[in-house]
Formats: structure tokens, sequence, C-alpha cells
């Protein structure tokens, strides 16, 4: 099937093509906003985006498709998958509605919204269908032709674009700059700071004292046994995931002096032994 | 000539400014001052007065105008003066009767303290009555008209230290608010249906308004002179009025101000005349007041109360004699004047007597004075057998001439009005005698004052004594020179005058009128000559009692008037507390109720405003399709 | 097939992302469904150009896909200095705009 073709024919190729695409696409919307967490809403809406960036193509905006998933997919969609990695997984992601009421009026608007619109797309008169062909091969093609209405008719809302994107990238510089206020204290300083203070100078203590359990989540032993929790990694110390030992290594412990003690004992009875 | 009637009211206006601002630098001299320029005032109405005698009698109105006051369109409030033959006759009196009492307050108010404030409000007085007169129109009608009730008030306030005294000026000056009202609203009327206030206009187009308009005017300005001259129902505040200097209420509350009524009545006779209804109220509430004031007179203890009822019930005969439309103008006017001397004498031989007994007003505590008092006892007596109609005296010309007029208005309303005057004339006889009869004559019953001091009734100096024998004199000549001199005629011009049909001849009435006086005489004679006088009032009949409280005005205004306010207005506040206050303080509440639970709306979540958003969404898609399907 | 059929989807698209912002909580998340939903209307667009047999329709496509990118540029940014002040991207932790 040729491009021209497509421009203003429905073949049964495209109707198939809708039928199973537009099912996806849906599907990705309803995931973009039922996902708990943000990472899967954002990919749901890329494959959304992409199914789209299709349809353009099917209905003979061949530039707009390639636009779509170049900017749309390519860089928007990024832009969200990194600003969804800085903030993080947050409780924010909960599905757990917190207003009173709020999920029904939602779901009353949106249900009242979708089927006035439908009802107003099915009223209207939608019978005559053009196609792009002609359009399109006016300037020699999609491209073409949307460069001379961009660059002719639609001049200065073009201009004026390029301002609005300008102010954009400004103004996101300016939302998201920190001004530091002081000169950045030096290494020096620091250290003596902290021996000012008194906290904790030398390096901490390494976790694991016993090679058994040589691990980072297993806090090291005092000499009377009890754990020390300064020998743990902050994080998995607020995570409580600390592996406590000591009546274990406690009991190793005796166990390994018996041990001992039996070894030495026949080591000494052989000696006298042999004596 | 015209340019002298603005002096006629500047001359004493001076005077007030003058002794009211001058301060204590005038205290020695002021009492001269205030009397000279009163006494200047008269002097140059006489010379108008000489004047008018001169000129034709339709050619005697003077005009005068100063300036416009506020000139806007059509509402032109001129200061302007008119002299006519009525004028006149108030000018001279006013000023006259106001300069001899003058005289008098100089030796009356001798030991006042302030007495340079009492001359500088006499001469307030003298000013604002005289402005009252001249006016012509009746918005300067009302300037004055005020100007006397300021005068008023100031004056029987003037021992403002007496709770009672301060008490009695408010209430005249709160019942003569309402009089005022209706002045105010009748001049309103006036400009609206005429388009000018002045005299002349109104009076004489009253033909162009309806009927129903001129009685709304006429009752509103019988409603003033209610109001100024004490009559049913406004007449509480005059017996109050007492508790002023002796000298104030001989000359505001008898002679001048209190009949200023009758002038606004006499003055509008084009009005009532063309209203009939309203003159019969007029005749009514002269007939009623004329009653009302004599039985009063008839019960009160206090020398200057019974006087005071007496004044009230002889305004009613003037005010009677108005309503009786052209027949009688000339009359009223006629008995103001004569009533303005026996009164005036009446009153400042009362404030003799007071002045030798210690400022004793009870008559029950006199007696016997003829002897200490003859001056006093002479000009009072004088004045006595004037207003009873006493044959030859003033009042016996000018009342004959009233009571004849009332039975010359014809029909049963005659021979009521008529009835009406000889009974008032009886009981005037009555309780001028017992007045007469209780403090000149019978034993002594003298009480010593509450610092124990014992009166020693002596004669007033001449300062007092004079200017009563000057208005004794009036009190006999009058009547007999208004009589011959031909009042009528010189008043008729203004006024008009009409000869009634009287189903009796002039000489029945006087036989009559003669015949209840003396009746009312022998009356009083057999009841206070006869029999010795009770120091101690007795408890009398229910009417007797009655007549002791004013006939229970006071009680009524005060169940009426003050009690219904008080309720009225309790009854405005629980309204304004519950309905209007509470419609406010509701709708607030509302508000607020409805803000605090829209307020949960505004969770601060972004999401709840996104569904709002998102279903006003789905409302405009909605009201698209609906309507694209309409 | 009708390519009615597209706009359908597009409608269902639109609808599914709108319901995703209104009920997930995860900043990231709803602002994949934002992006979602502009992809919707890109599909319309592409859709009612093919339709109308004229490029203007994929010139708005274009404009939209290229102000996503500023707008993802700056949101993401915004999600990034609010975490780190805040230590969430819970877009209900921002919620102190109230009475």
């Amino acid at each position: 099937m040729s491009a021209n073709l497509a421009a203003y024919t429905t073949s049964s190729g495209e109707a198939f093509q809708f039928w199973v695409l537009g099912t996806v696409a849906l599907a990705g919307a309803l995931a973009t906003i039922l996902m708990k967490k943000a990472m899967h809403s954002a990919l749901s809406l890329a494959g959304t985006m992409i199914i789209l960036a299709v349809f353009y193509l099917a209905n003979g905006a061949y530039f707009l498709g390639i636009v779509q998933i170049v900017v749309y997919t390519g860089a928007i969609m990024m832009l969200f998958l990194f600003i969804v990695m800085l903030v993080g997984v947050t409780a924010a992601d909960s599905l757990k509605e917190t207003i009173k009421g709020q999920r029904w009026w939602a779901a009353a608007c949106g249900l009242g919204f979708g089927i006035l619109l439908i009802a107003g797309i099915g009223q209207a008169s939608l019978t005559e269908f053009n196609g792009l062909g002609a359009a399109n091969s006016a300037r020699g093609g999609n491209v073409e032709g949307l460069a001379a209405l961009i660059f002719t008719k639609y001049v200065f809302a073009f201009e004026i674009t390029g301002a609005l994107l300008i102010t954009a990238a400004v103004g996101a510089m300016v939302l998201t700059h920190r001004e530091r206020t002081e000169r950045a204290r030096t290494q020096r300083e620091l250290s003596e700071q902290r021996v000012r203070q008194g906290t904790h100078v030398p390096p901490l203590p390494a976790p694991g004292v016993y090679a058994r359990h040589n691990a980072v989540d297993v806090a090291g032993l005092l000499p009377d046994g009890s754990p020390s929790e300064l020998t743990v990694m902050q994080t998995l110390r607020k995570r409580g995931q600390i592996r406590d030992v000591s009546s274990e290594a406690l009991a190793d412990l005796k166990a390994l002096e018996q041990r001992s003690e039996e070894r030495l004992g026949r080591d000494r009875d052989e000696e006298e032994a042999t004596r | 000539m015209e340019n002298l009637i603005a002096l006629l009211v500047g001359v004493p206006l001076l005077g007030a400014a003058i002794l009211l601002c001058g301060g204590k630098r005038l205290d020695k001299s002021g009492h001269w001052l205030g009397t000279l320029l009163a006494a200047a005032s008269f002097a140059i109405g006489l010379a108008l007065f000489a004047d008018m005698l001169g000129k034709s009698a339709d050619d005697r109105a003077m005009h005068q105008r100063l300036y416009t006051w506020i000139p806007v369109e059509n509402f032109q409030a001129d200061i302007a003066f008119q002299l006519d033959q009525l004028s006149m006759t108030f000018v001279l009196l006013i000023s006259g009767v106001g300069t001899l009492i003058h005289v008098y307050s100089i030796g009356y108010m001798e030991h006042d303290e302030r007495r340079r404030r009492f001359f500088g409000y006499l001469n307030l007085f003298v000013a604002a009555m005289l402005l009252l007169v001249l006016a012509d129109n009746y918005l300067l009608l009302y300037f004055g008209w005020e100007g006397v009730g300021l005068a008023s008030y100031l004056l029987i306030g003037f021992w403002q230290h007496k709770p009672t005294a301060a008490t009695a000026a408010k209430k005249a000056f709160l019942v003569n608010r309402v009089g005022d009202m209706g002045l105010s609203i009748a001049i309103m009327i006036m400009f609206t249906t005429f388009g000018t206030f002045a005299f002349g206009p109104v009076l004489a187009s009253t033909g162009e308004a309806s009927q129903g308009t001129l009685t709304a005017i006429g009752l509103m300005l019988l409603l003033a002179a209610c109001g100024k001259s004490a009559q049913v129902p406004l007449q509480s505040w005059l017996g109050d009025a007492m508790e002023g200097p002796t000298p104030v209420s001989a000359l505001i509350h008898a002679a001048t101000m209190v009949t200023a009524g009758v002038y606004l009545i006499v003055r509008s006779a084009d009005i009532f005349n063309a209203a009939p209804d309203a003159q019969l109220v007029v005749t009514v509430v002269g007939a009623v007041t004329l009653l009302f004031g004599a039985i009063v007179g008839c019960a009160k203890d206090d020398i200057k109360k019974a006087l005071a009822g007496s004044t009230m019930s002889q305004i009613g005969y003037m005010i009677l004699a108005a309503g009786l439309g052209p027949i009688g103008y000339v009359f009223a006017i006629m008995h103001l004047v004569t009533h303005g001397f026996f009164k005036a004498g009446l009153f400042l031989g009362a404030g003799s007597i007071m002045h030798g007994m210690n400022d004793e007003v009870d008559m029950r505590k006199y007696g016997g004075l003829r002897k200490y008092m003859p001056v006093t006892f002479v000009t009072f007596g004088l004045g006595y057998l004037a207003i009873i109609g006493f044959p030859g005296l003033s009042g016996f010309f000018s009342k004959d001439k009233i009571i004849e007029a009332a039975f010359a208005k014809g029909g049963t309303e005659g021979w009521i009005l008529g009835s009406v005057t000889l009974l008032g004339a009886a009981i005037t006889a009555y309780y001028m005698t017992r007045v007469m009869l209780m403090t000149f004559f019978g034993e002594k019953r003298w009480q010593d004052d509450e610092n124990g001091n014992p009166p020693h009734p002596h004669e007033s100096p001449r300062s007092m004594t004079i200017p009563m024998i000057l208005l004794a004199v009036g009190s006999v000549a009058a009547g007999a020179y208004f009589e011959f001199a031909g009042f009528v005629e010189w008043l008729e011009p203004v006024t008009g005058f009409a000869h009634g049909h009287s189903p009796l001849s002039a000489a029945a009435v006087t036989t009559a009128t003669v015949a209840v006086m003396v009746i009312g005489v022998g009356l009083a004679y057999l009841q206070y000559g006869r029999r010795p006088v009770p120091v101690v009032a007795p408890r009398g009949s229910l009417l007797t009692r009655a007549a002791r409280r004013d006939l229970l005005q006071d009680d009524f205004n005060h169940a009426v008037f003050v009690t219904g306010g008080t309720h009225l207005t309790r009854s405005l506040v629980y309204v304004d507390h519950s309905l209007v206050d509470g419609v406010v303080n509701g709708t607030a509440a509302a508000v607020g109720g409805l803000s605090g639970r829209l307020r949960k709306l505004q969770n601060g979540y972004a999401r709840t405003y996104a569904v709002s958003m998102f279903g006003g969404t789905a409302v405009l898609i909605a009201a698209t399709l609906l309507m694209r399907a309409v | 097939m009708n390519p009615v059929n597209y706009l359908y989807l597009a409608a269902l698209l639109f609808t599914i992302g709108a319901a995703g912002v209104l009920i997930r909580r995860n900043a990231i998340v709803v602002f994949m469904c934002v992006e979602l939903m502009l992809n919707a209307c890109n599909l319309a667009f592409v859709t009612f150009s093919r339709m109308h047999g004229n490029l203007d329709g994929q010139i708005i496509a274009f404009f939209t896909m290229v102000v996503a990118a500023a707008e993802v540029v700056v949101g993401l940014a915004i999600i990034v200095s609010v975490f780190r002040a805040r230590h969430s991207a819970s877009v209900d932790d921002a919620s102190l705009m109230k009475l």
C-alpha cells in the first residue's frame, strides 16, 4: 500500500491496525493511571505514545509521526523517567484515596464527560472525508507542505514558540538552581570542626569481626559480647536490617573454647604419656 | 414716611443687640436704654399714625421693601413691610403698652441682677412682635412668629434657677411648635397653590383655589393661632407661662403675643371668608376656649393663673368674633385692644400686689389690701370693671359688640354662640369679682413667707404705679373712644365690615349683657363677700377640682401624647430590634452560615479544584449539545 | 473503517487522562496524565487534518508538541523544586492555600 493511498483511504489493513493498536493504546492509557509505581506508568505511557505515532503515520502525518517518536517517546518520556528516578519511590505512589468523595466525583465527571464527548462526535455530521493525498503532494511531500505552512502562514506563531522554548529552558534552570550563599569549606576545615565537636574522629569500626559473619549487615561485637551499631552502615541501620549474632557468637566462642580445651588436654595427656 | 416703617422694628432690635451683646458695663444703664428705644419705637409709630390719619381711607396702606432675602426663580422671599390700619393698631398697642411695661419693669426688676438681659429680651420681643404685624408676606410673618416664640421662651424661663420656670418655658416652646407646624404647612400650601406668599397676591386670588385647599389653609392657620393664642386644644402652656416675671405675663401673655393668633386670622380674612367650614371651626374653638378659660379662672387661687384663665377666655371671645366673618373682625380687634389695656393693667396690678406681699401669689393669703395699696386698688378696680363689662368702660363696648355679632350670625348657630358669649360674660363677672374680693376686701389672711418674714404691704414705687395709672385710663376710655371715634370705619378698608341680622335688638343684647354681669357679680359676692374666705382651699366639687387642674388638660395630654408617644416609640424600637435588625442580622447570619459551608469546598486540594473544572467542562459540553439539539 | 473512530479513541484517551489527573496523587503521574490528554488532542487534530484534506491540523498538533515540551520542562522543574522543599511529590501535600 503506497503512502498516497494511505492518506485518503481506509483500507481493511488500516482498520485491522486500528482495532489492534487502538486496544493496546487504551490498555496503555489505563495502565498509566492504574499502575502503582510511577516507573510503570511512564513505560505504559511511552507505549501508548508510540502507538499514537503509528496512528499519525497511518493518517498521513509522516512528519508528526516521526516527531512524536523522537520528541515525545525519546525526549519527554526519558525526562520523566529521569525525574522519577531523581524523586525516588515515595508514599505518594499509594493508590489509596485520601480525599473524601474524590474518586466518586472523578468517576462521575469522567463518565459524564466521556459520554457527552462521544455523543457529540456521534452527533456531528462528519461524513466528508477528503484524505490528505492532494495536500501532501501539492508541494512534493508532507514535510514540504508543513514547512511551507510554518514558514509562511504560521511564521509568527513559530517564532513565538521559539521564544517560549527559550523561556521555558531559562525557567527550568531558575527553578532548579540553588544559590550557594557561602564559600565551600575545605577538607581541613571540616576535619578541624569534627575534632572540635568531639564526634567520632577515627574511621568507624568495621563490621563482622569473625570470618564466619564477615558481612556488612552483621554488627561487630564489643568486648563483652554485645553488638555495636556503629559498625553497621547507616542505611542498613535505618532500615533495621542488622543481623544480631551476639548470642550465636557467644555460643560459638564457648564451643571453640571447649574444643581448644579438649585439644589442649589431649595434647597434655599425650605429652605426659610420652614423658 | 415709608422709610420709617423699618425703623419701627429696627430700633428695638438694635436695643436687643446692644443689651444682649453689651456686657456688664451696661448693667447700670441698660434698662434706661431699653425703655428709651421702646419709647422711640412708639414715637415713630405715633408719627406714622399722624401721617396715616392725614390720608384718605383707601390710601392709607404703606409698603416698604428692604431687600429680597431669598431670590430663587418663583420663590421670592422679600424682607418687606406693609403698614395699614390693622398693622397700625397693633403697632400702637405693642409699642405703647410695651413702653409702659418697660417703665414698670424698671421698678419691678430693680433687685434682679440680670435686669439688663431682661430688658434685652423685652426689646427683642417688641422687635419680633412688630415684625410679625408689619410683615407683608406670610414668610416674614412666620419669622416674627418664631421670634416672639423665642422671646416668650426666654422670658418665661427667665428665672431659670426655678425648675418650674424652666419646665414651663420648655412646655410653652413645645406646645407652640405644634401650632407653628400648622403655620408652616399653611405657608407651603399657599406657595404651591398661589405661587407666592405675599399677603396681597394670596388674599386677592382666593377665588382661584378650590374650597378644599382654602379650608385646609384655614384650618392650618387656625392650628397656628391655637398654639400662639392658647386656644383649645393647644391651651395648656399659658397657665404655666405665669412662671415668668409678671411684666412678661402682662406684655406677652396677656396684651400682645397671645393675640397674634387673632391677628393672623383677621389678616387672612379673605381666606376664611371663602372657607365657611374653617370659619365654623374657628367659632367653635373660640366658644369652647371662652368657657374653658372662664371655668379654669373660677377655680384658681393663684392670682396670676386666675388672670391667665381670664386671658384665655377673652382671647376665646376674640377668636369667636374673628370666626364670625366680616361682622366680627372689627370687634375682635377692638376687643383685642381694650383687652390689651385692661388685662395688662390687671397683671401689672397683680405684680404690684406680689411686690408688696413677698411674692405671694395665693389669693387666699391676701385680703383687705385696699387700704395698704390704694393706687393699685383703684387701677386694678378700674381694670376689673372694664373686663366684666361695666357700662361705660372699655370692656363693655367691645364685649357687647361681640355678643351682638354672635347673635347676628343668625340661625341656630347664632343663638348658640350668643348664649355661650352671654354665659361667658356671667362667668367672667363671677371670677373677676372673686379675685377682687379675695384680694382687696375681707379680713387679712396674710402669712409669713418661708423665711418667717411677715408681709409689709405697701404701695409700689412710682415707676410701677404710673404705667398702671396710664393703663387704667386706657381701660376706662378706650372703649368709648373707639365707639365714638369710628373704629369700625378705621378698620373697614382692611377687614371689611357687615351688619348681621340679629334676632335681638342692640338694646336687648346690652340689657342681657348687663343683667348676666350683675348676676355673676352677685353670685361671687354671696360666696366670697358675705362669708369669710378659708385660707386653705376647701375640697370643692368634682368640677372645681378638675378646674383647679386646668380641667385635666395636662392629664389628657400626658395620657394621650406622652404615654401614647412612649408606647409608639417602644413599639417602634421593638420593630427596629426584632424586624429590621432581624432582617439585617439574619441576612448576615445566612451569608455567614452559607460561607462557612461553602468554605469547606476550599479545601486546598488541587485535585478537588480540578474536579470542579472538569465538571464545569462537562456542563459546557452538555450546554453546547443542548443548544445544537434545540 | 470510518476515520471517525480515531476521534472516538482520542475522546477515550482524553477522558482516561483527565480521570487520571483527578485520582492520582503523585505529581509526576498527574503530569503524565496531562501529557496523555495532550496526545489525545493531537490525535484528534491529525484526524481532522486528514478529514478536511489540509495540513493546518497537523501544524496545530506540531505547535501543541512544542508547547508540551516547554511545559514539561518547566513543570518537571517545579516538581523537583517542590520535592526538594517538601520531600514529597504528592499534590495533596501542597494544600496550604485554604482557610
